[in-house]
């Protein structure tokens, strides 16, 4: 192994979990830093800056940083509520009007068109309006939101939060157009744009085909789940039977369950095809869910729809027994059985669909029919068309959505000054000591030995009163100043100086978690065996294994395997000679108005 | 020092010894010493050694005198019996303490001040009465408690960190302890513990005195260039001349050792020592032979450091005495002990 190279911009970036897992690269310890210190607004603006819908998230994000959180790895802990934190930035903020991103004066003279007025296409237009550009939103329905309002139940996350959060945006100037479905990309392409961006999202429900299903879709009793989540939203539908099946255990599912009973069911089922562990539905969900009554049975496959009279009955399920055969997971069906109910929900995933995007106008299609877009640059095949969102590679979600948005930002600030959209900024990291005293630090850095705090909720008794009312209440006082405390502050890193080190081993017997070794490796030692021969062997292949430089006196070198530190300084504050330091490890992941401040500084220095 | 704790949180696979235990449990308070000091890292490899050998922590009496070093038992082991006598004053105590319960481990901690100046003659009289304990000298050269003044230990030329040098000659506790008939003698280095954790453990199994002298530089007075007891200077003149392999009863000895380099001494309880020979010409169970070796080294201005001096054979205090090793408390007391002790009184009236 070589001395690592810590100022790849990737090295830090990874210690850092959360980050690193967020879509949106967040700066989550910041922000939680920032509310400790009881800068609400402040962090909510850091928040802003990567996330651009920070009230919105901090209620309803998927929050794959969570599983990721270092936190969730070290003393059998569960992670931080990172996403609960970011809620209490946006609950605790003073107004901020003057800090908003404001569209200049004078503009680019870039016009651009988004498709769908749903979180993709806006945080296009957050990342533009700002450098000038006229961003007209081309929207099929009548409101903005995109499944945001017309899917995720309003128990979850209530349309004045979500409001506030578009109109910082749109009130930038931003061309809205709602009730304006784009009918052919043909004509739009015609209008003199200088660039399209497709966030028209996944707005296919997939249909079950089983027998029974076209007499019991006669009934009108069969439903599929996100077009009436979207009746529900926008209260064409106020009720439904009192047993009601669920098909699927996605998220999906979870809102269509808690919808129900919301409309007056009262015996709901959530049937899956899945053993228990392997549910597509996010923990939080399915435990509200059960909290709430639903019953969700596992290992049932539907099989028919059961339908007398024009009316149906119900649904029959083949129940599956899953077993392992030559490593692969397989299942067999052990029985059959019949479950009445007056409704059935669909929801077992989403499709794309572009009937309105002609074939013959250079965007290409793959065999799933879905465009061909650019991981990187989300660029079809034409130059010029762009996608994000659903719309670019099938659901996925919010934070997702604004992550494409962010970069097909600064595809289309490069595609219209003539720039190649795969030449972009690359992420870099900046560090600086936080050391402020003998033994203090600018951070916290006292593990606190707390367990996670749970949100508190709306009681059972109010909480179906009305579909409106929202059930997680957000962290208290109590309760966030106890969670900020958890959070590790994997930013600031622990950084070496390999000739300043005596060898005296204070840092590695110090260190809590066991995470640093001096050892004499080669070379050409390869890692696997290096990781072996650590104090604790380092299993974690997703977190980097440290190597210095050879140290002065006896020519080892200082190993650390990052994947248990727990930032907690202890090493550096026991090291005589001030071989570590804690550094805050700032990540910059460009966005369209970097890339615009390069562009300006190339041309002043031409 | 640190002002925070170290968190109770440790590694998710740290392993568990026969106990159960993690090495952490056998930890005790945050050090208040020097950030980088060499007694920080023994008191590490005391830790270790006793996780390493399943011992009880409340199996253990810890027994310090005064100085950095002998502050140092309240690092480890919060679950450990201990005393902090007075300066040079420990190894009567531990006398007593063991005359009265033999069946603890007894871990003396002291400095080269606390043994070589003041205590000397205490050290020297634990040495012959044989007492079954294992004595570290945690040895810096200097009194760090009272801010850095040469001890007994320190090397003529040896400057201090104004630049003053030592003119009297040192006292070298692994020649003293030979010389007084010590049954287990031992040098190691703070920064070096795979050869120290095995050593330790060998000395707490050994039955009789053992005496590790184990070099410790003090960061804060005489870690600087002109000492003969800093970090690199000990790592200059460093010279390992036998390995202590301590293999533990019933467990197999698994590596292979060259032939004739190797020697493999069975202890009282049926572990086992194998003693390395990295320098062929020393014999360690020779005790003739390990003071003209460690003369001619001497010379060299080696630092000689393994398990220099062994004899398993010896009788320790309660043989000697024939006393009970177990514990008192254990023993009873006879029901008529109030006449007995009177009639005894009075016989030596
Ligand atoms: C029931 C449900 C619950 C969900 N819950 C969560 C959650 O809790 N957390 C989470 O992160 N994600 C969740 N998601 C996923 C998330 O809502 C989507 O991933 C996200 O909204 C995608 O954003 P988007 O901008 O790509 O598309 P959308 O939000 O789908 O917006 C697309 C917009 O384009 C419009 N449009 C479509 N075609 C045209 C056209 N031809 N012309 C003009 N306009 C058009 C649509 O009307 C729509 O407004 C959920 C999804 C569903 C279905
Ligand atoms: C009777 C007595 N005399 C003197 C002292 C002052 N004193 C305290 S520690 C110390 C020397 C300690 O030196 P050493 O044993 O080498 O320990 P170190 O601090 O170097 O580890 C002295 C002289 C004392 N505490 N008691
Ligand atoms: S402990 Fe804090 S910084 Fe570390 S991964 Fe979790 S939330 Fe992020
Ligand atoms: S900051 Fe240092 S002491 Fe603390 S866990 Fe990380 S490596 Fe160990
Ligand atoms: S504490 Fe400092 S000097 Fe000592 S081993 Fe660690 S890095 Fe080196
Ligand atoms: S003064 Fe010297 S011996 Fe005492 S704690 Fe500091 S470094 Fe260690
Ligand atoms: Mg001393």
């Amino acid at each position: 192994m070589k001395p690592t190279d810590t100022y790849h911009p990737d090295y830090f970036h990874k210690v850092v979990d959360c980050q690193w897992a967020c879509p949106a690269h967040t700066d989550v310890p910041g922000y939680i830093r920032l509310i400790a210190q009881e800068r609400y607004t402040d962090a909510y603006m850091l928040n802003r800056a990567s996330n651009v819908f920070p009230g919105i998230l901090g209620r309803v994000c998927d929050r794959p940083c969570e599983p990721a959180c270092r936190r969730g790895r070290v003393d059998d802990q569960k992670p931080v509520a990172i996403c609960r934190l970011k809620r209490v930035t946006y609950d605790l903020k003073d107004d901020i009007a003057a800090r908003l991103p404001t569209a200049p004066e004078k503009k680019n003279g870039k016009r651009v068109a988004c498709i769908g007025a749903g979180c993709a296409s806006l945080t296009v237009a957050n990342d533009l309006m700002p450098l000038g550009y006229d961003v007209t939103i081309f929207e099929k329905l009548d409101v903005t939101g995109g499944l945001m309002r017309s899917n995720i139940p309003r128990f979850r996350l209530p349309p004045g939060v979500l409001d506030e959060e578009i109109d910082n945006i749109l009130n930038m100037g931003v061309d809205l157009r709602l009730g304006a479905p784009v009918e052919s990309m043909g004509w739009l392409l015609e209008q003199g744009f200088d660039a399209v961006f497709v966030g028209s999202g996944a707005p296919r429900g997939k249909d079950l085909q089983c027998p029974g299903r076209d007499e019991a879709g006669e009934s009108g009793r069969v439903h599929i789940g996100i077009d009436w989540l979207q009746s529900v939203a926008f209260e064409h539908v106020e009720s439904i039977g009192e047993r009601v099946l669920i098909i699927g255990a996605g998220n999906t599912a979870m809102d269509c369950c808690r919808t129900s009973l919301r409309l007056g069911a009262t015996d709901v089922r959530v049937m899956a095809r899945k053993p228990v562990d392997q549910l597509k539905a996010s923990e939080w969900e399915l435990e509200d869910a059960l909290e709430e009554g639903v019953e969700v049975m596992t290992e049932h496959s539907p099989k028919a729809f059961v339908v007398e009279n024009g009316k149906l009955k119900g649904m029959t399920f083949e129940v599956l027994e899953y077993f392992q055969e030559e490593g692969r997971q397989k299942s067999r069906v052990v029985d059959e059985i019949f479950l009445p109910a007056d409704d059935v929900i669909l929801a077992i995933g989403q499709d794309g669909a572009f009937p309105w995007i002609e074939r013959d106008i250079g965007i290409e299609f793959d065999e799933r029919d879905m465009p061909v877009v650019d991981r990187v640059t989300y660029q079809s095949t034409r130059p010029g068309v762009f996608f994000g969102g659903d719309a670019a590679f099938g659901p996925e979600n919010i934070i997702w959505a604004v992550r494409h948005g962010h970069e097909a930002a600064i595809s289309i600030h490069k595609h219209v000054h003539g720039e190649d959209v795969t030449d972009r900024l690359p992420n870099a990291v900046d560090v600086h000591t936080s050391k402020m005293g003998l033994h203090e630090w600018g951070y916290s850095n006292q593990y606190a030995p707390e367990e996670r705090r749970l949100v508190p909720h709306v009681d059972m008794k109010n909480r179906f009163k009305n579909i409106d009312v929202e059930v997680e209440l957000g962290f208290g006082e109590d309760e966030w100043r106890t969670e900020v405390e958890r959070c590790l502050n994997c930013d600031i890193q622990t950084i070496f100086f390999n000739q300043k080190c005596i060898e005296c081993d204070a840092c590695i017997d110090i260190c809590p978690t066991q995470c640093l070794t001096m050892l004499h490796i080669g070379d050409d030692e390869p890692e696997e065996s290096v990781r072996q021969r650590l104090k604790v062997p380092a299993r974690n292949p997703e977190q980097a294994v440290y190597v210095s430089g050879k140290l002065p006196q006896t020519g080892r070198q200082m190993i650390k395997d990052e994947d248990q530190c727990i930032h907690c300084g202890l090493c550096a504050e026991r090291c005589p000679t001030a071989a570590w330091d804690m550094k805050r490890a700032e990540i910059f992941i460009p966005q369209a108005r970097d890339e615009e401040a390069a562009r300006t500084e190339r041309k002043e220095r031409a | 020092m640190s002002f925070m704790k170290k968190p109770q949180v440790h590694h998710a696979e740290l392993p568990v010894n026969g106990l159960g235990y993690t090495v952490r449990d056998y930890e005790g308070g945050m050090s208040t010493l020097c950030a980088g000091c060499g007694h920080d890292s023994i008191t590490a490899a005391l830790i270790q050694a006793c996780w390493g050998l399943d011992i009880e922590p409340y199996r253990v009496a810890k027994m310090s005198g005064i100085g950095c070093s002998s502050k140092t038992p309240a690092y480890f082991l919060r679950e450990a019996h201990g005393i902090n006598a007075l300066h040079g004053r420990m190894p009567s105590i531990a006398t007593g303490a063991n005359a009265a319960n033999g069946e603890l481990h007894f871990l003396g901690v002291s400095g080269d001040g606390d043994s070589l100046s003041i205590g000397f003659g205490q050290f020297a009289h634990a040495i012959r009465r044989n007492v079954n304990m294992l004595y570290l000298i945690e040895n810096n050269g200097v009194y760090g408690l009272t801010k850095g003044q040469f001890s007994a230990s320190a090397d003529i030329g040896s400057t201090t960190k104004r630049g003053e040098a030592n003119e009297q000659p040192p006292i070298d506790p692994v020649m003293t302890a030979i010389s007084l008939g010590c049954t287990f003698v031992a040098r190691g280095f703070s920064g070096d513990k795979e050869q120290l954790v095995p050593l330790i453990q060998a000395g707490l199994r050994h039955r009789g005195f053992a005496m590790i002298d184990i070099i410790s530089p003090c960061v804060a007075f005489n870690d600087h260039e002109g000492s003969t007891k800093s970090y690199a200077h000990t790592r200059e003149y460093f010279h390992p001349a036998i390995h202590a392999d301590f293999i533990p009863p019933r467990e197999e000895i698994r590596a292979e050792y060259e032939k004739g380099r190797a020697m493999p001494v069975e202890l009282h309880d049926g572990s086992t020592i194998v003693l390395r020979k990295i320098d062929v010409d020393h014999d360690p169970t020779d005790r003739a032979g390990a003071i003209a070796y460690l003369e001619r080294h001497r010379e060299a201005r080696e630092i000689v450091t393994g398990l220099l001096y062994l004899e398993e054979e010896g009788s320790d205090l309660h043989a000697n005495n024939r006393t009970v090793p177990r514990s008192l408390v254990d023993i009873g007391m006879h029901e008529n002990a109030e006449a007995i002790l009177e009639e005894f009184q009075a016989g030596c009236r």
